[in-house]
């Protein structure tokens, strides 16, 4: 009964906190949050609160690739975040999370693995991204897609002596980044389509799509989640709506 | 020598002294430690002549007989209804308890209340190993149809609802919408979606100020 | 050479930069955040539930439970491997010890009380931070508490008896090494909730050690309730 009254809400146009459809709630970016970390950014879209670092280690390279490191992007859905969230293995929910947020810039070549080489055949760099959710009010793969980005961004290579990383001595040198493609989901809850849900929202959306847009305003990578089916029809007007609010999110990086 | 050492209304938290000497007895929140009465939870100061007390500023529910509670058929039984009160207990509404109609043996339960149905009952027994049952007979309690439920901080009940149901009266009067508050901390509102948020905003200040003063005026400067 | 003076110029009583704010996670029924020096940890607790596996229940009152995690980009040098191992199960049972003597669950027969450390970056002085922003969000949350429970690691560094060691004199190599003594005390009344001892010392030491322990735990008690309070307070 609450879809019902989501429903009704959305057909007039408002959401529960009075925004609009295609309405962002205030979204910002923290950088360098984790000294620990080689990189570190923090994002809070609304009540919706994300901790991303970057951890850099050197490894002989695999055979068959001896001139490419590694990327890899992790995401953990913290317990401390959320209600739903218990302790224990990653749940579905959670590895879709991390390998959506993968493959939008994994594969999407935000990052030459080949840059991460440092001596071909004997050692290359070793680049791990772990988002770990804080506060869970809903949109978490904006929240991550963006969070990650902005680690990356924030990233400075550890001094390598002798083969062996120094992490006490950051150098000044960050990770080439050739495009950062970000992630716009948007949700889809009976004949309406909107973005950014609170966790009230968001439970009752009937299906999802992620789309992650490039700068040149291409699509990178797409999942489409949740129960319900899309047309045809709603891939094209979602895909319009995220083409249009990317630039927004890509203005707070 | 006998002193109370915090100011009346103060933000007070575990372990605080609050008043020295053997002449103070300890209330509700509170307890003794030797010469010292001590703050047992966060809460705000309170004397009265010898009593010291506290008002809990937050805190989880915790059910007693005659509350009002709001909450949602998770369950139906062979006898009742098992209801999901947003805490780590759920509660049984049998059938005797669930209408003045009668409900002939065999009847399809879920024409009464379905699963997902919300409800705004009342306890009527809670055991020690906090068995709880809840009746839907007295006045105002009933299905709640439409709207929607959000959650407060349970401590904050009273000051929502205010005096003799003054505060909630306002935000009514401010937005038209149609409320119902939960002792557990569940807050049911129907309202129009343009006023929706206007509502949750009043109820969300009310929760964040509910120890300051002037909360009133402010609640009402929001509607305008 | 004996430790004469701290590798960051702190005097040996000194405690780091402390920093405590409540409602961190927003979504949970109480959270606080504890920095000191560049060790943070956040707090954030849920519940009460159910208690799974059921055969934990207890009947007659409440379970505290801890779940202690370095988030994986927080340690010194490589990525902790999420997912937990033997290092964080441990602590998380002895922050259960160091908290539960404060707390009555009495209301809450079969239910549990899930305390949620997460820890964004640390140097050193981990799981005394873990408890510290536990005791905070805990009375945040409203539970009965008799008290708050104050948590700080002590050292031995070199023959020097300090408080609040930070990665560096953990590390210490030079004579004598380097003890560490998380300890936690319950202010009000000076109880210990929480001793461990990794090194060596004398039981003269380890007396002089508790002593100033307690003497600095009143200084993280400060800066609890400070926090606490300061959330009350009217905002423009």
């Amino acid at each position: 009964m609450n879809r019902e009254h989501l429903l009704k809400a959305l057909a007039k146009g408002v959401r529960y906190d009075g925004r609009k459809l295609d309405e962002y709630r205030p979204i910002k970016v923290e950088k360098d949050v984790s000294h620990s970390a080689e990189g570190s950014a923090r994002v809070t879209i609304g009540k919706t609160d994300v901790i991303v670092g970057v951890k850099m280690g050197c490894e002989k390279p695999y055979s068959d690739t001896p001139e490419e490191g590694n990327l890899m992007v992790n995401v953990e859905l913290l317990p401390l975040s959320g209600d739903r969230h218990e302790p224990g293995p990653p749940t579905e929910e959670g590895i879709e999370l991390s390998r959506v947020t993968d493959r939008g810039i994994r594969e999407s070549k935000s990052i030459d693995v080949k840059n991460l080489c440092v001596e071909k055949g004997e050692l290359v760099w070793n680049v791990m991204v772990d988002a770990c959710t804080v506060n869970d009010d809903g949109g978490m793969f904006d929240a991550i897609g963006l969070g990650s980005m902005a680690a990356l961004q924030n990233a400075k290579f550890p001094e390598l002596e002798d083969g062996v990383v120094n992490y006490d001595k950051k150098s000044d040198k960050g990770i080439p980044i050739d495009r950062d493609p970000l992630p716009v989901t948007v949700y889809k809850v009976g004949p309406h389509l909107f973005v950014d849900p609170t966790i009230q929202e968001q439970q009752f959306a009937d299906s999802r799509l992620t789309i992650s847009v490039t700068r040149e305003n291409t699509v990178v990578a797409l999942q489409k989640g949740g129960p319900g089916p899309l047309t045809p029809q709603d891939v094209d007007t979602m895909v319009g709506i995220a083409l249009k609010k990317a630039p927004e999110l890509r203005k707070a990086l | 020598m006998e002193k109370v050492s915090v100011k009346n209304r103060d933000v007070v938290v575990p372990g605080e002294i609050l008043a020295t000497g053997m002449g103070f007895v300890p209330g509700n929140g509170t307890y003794r430690e030797g010469d010292n009465v001590r703050a047992a939870r966060l809460g705000l100061m309170g004397v009265e002549g010898k009593v010291i007390k506290l008002t809990p500023l937050a805190g989880p529910y915790v059910h007693q007989v005659n509350d009002r509670i709001i909450a949602r058929v998770k369950d139906i039984l062979m006898t009742g209804w098992r209801l999901d009160t947003n805490s780590a207990y759920s509660a049984v509404l049998g059938l005797a308890e669930a209408t003045s109609d009668f409900i002939p043996r065999g009847a399809d339960l879920k024409q009464y209340f379905d699963i997902d149905d919300w409800v705004i009952c009342k306890i009527t027994k809670v055991t020690s190993q906090k068995l709880i049952d809840v009746s839907m007979k007295g006045p105002g309690l009933r299905k709640l149809i439409g709207g929607r439920v959000i959650k407060v901080n349970p401590a904050k009940v009273p000051r929502i609802i205010g005096k003799e149901g003054s505060m909630i009266s306002l935000i009514k009067e401010g937005t038209g919408a149609d409320i119902q508050v939960g002792q557990n901390g569940l807050v049911w509102i129907k309202a129009d979606p343009e006023k929706d948020p206007k509502v949750e905003g009043a109820i969300r200040m009310i929760e964040e100020k509910a120890h300051l003063p002037g909360l009133t005026e402010k609640v009402k400067e929001s509607f305008k | 050479m004996s430790y004469t003076k701290r590798f960051d110029g702190r005097q040996f009583e000194e405690l780091r930069k402390m920093e405590a704010k409540v409602g961190v996670v927003p979504s949970a029924q109480g959270s606080a955040m504890f920095k000191i020096g560049n060790t943070v940890a956040i707090a954030a607790i849920r519940g009460p539930r159910e208690v799974r596996p059921r055969f934990m229940q207890d009947p007659t009152q409440g379970l505290l439970r801890c779940h202690y995690n370095m988030m994986p980009f927080s340690g010194h040098g490589d990525r902790v491997r999420p997912g937990g191992g033997r290092r964080s199960k441990e602590i998380s049972m002895i922050m259960e010890k160091a908290l539960r003597p404060v707390i009555n669950l009495s209301d809450f027969p079969n239910a549990m009380i899930e305390v949620h450390v997460e820890l964004p970056q640390t140097d050193a002085g981990t799981r005394c931070a873990g408890i510290t922003a536990a005791a905070i969000a805990l009375a945040h949350a409203g539970y009965e508490m008799k008290d708050l429970v104050a948590s700080v690691a002590l050292g031995k560094v070199g023959n020097q008896i300090v408080a609040d060691v930070n990665y560096d004199e953990e590390a210490y190599e030079g004579e004598g090494g380097s003890t560490d003594i998380p300890l936690a005390i319950v202010p009000s009344t000076g109880e210990v909730t929480l001793l461990q001892l990794d090194g060596e010392v004398t039981q003269e030491e380890l007396k002089k050690i508790i002593e100033l322990g307690t003497k600095v735990a009143g200084d993280i008690f400060k800066v609890q309730q400070q926090a606490l309070k300061e959330s009350f307070k009217e905002t423009a």
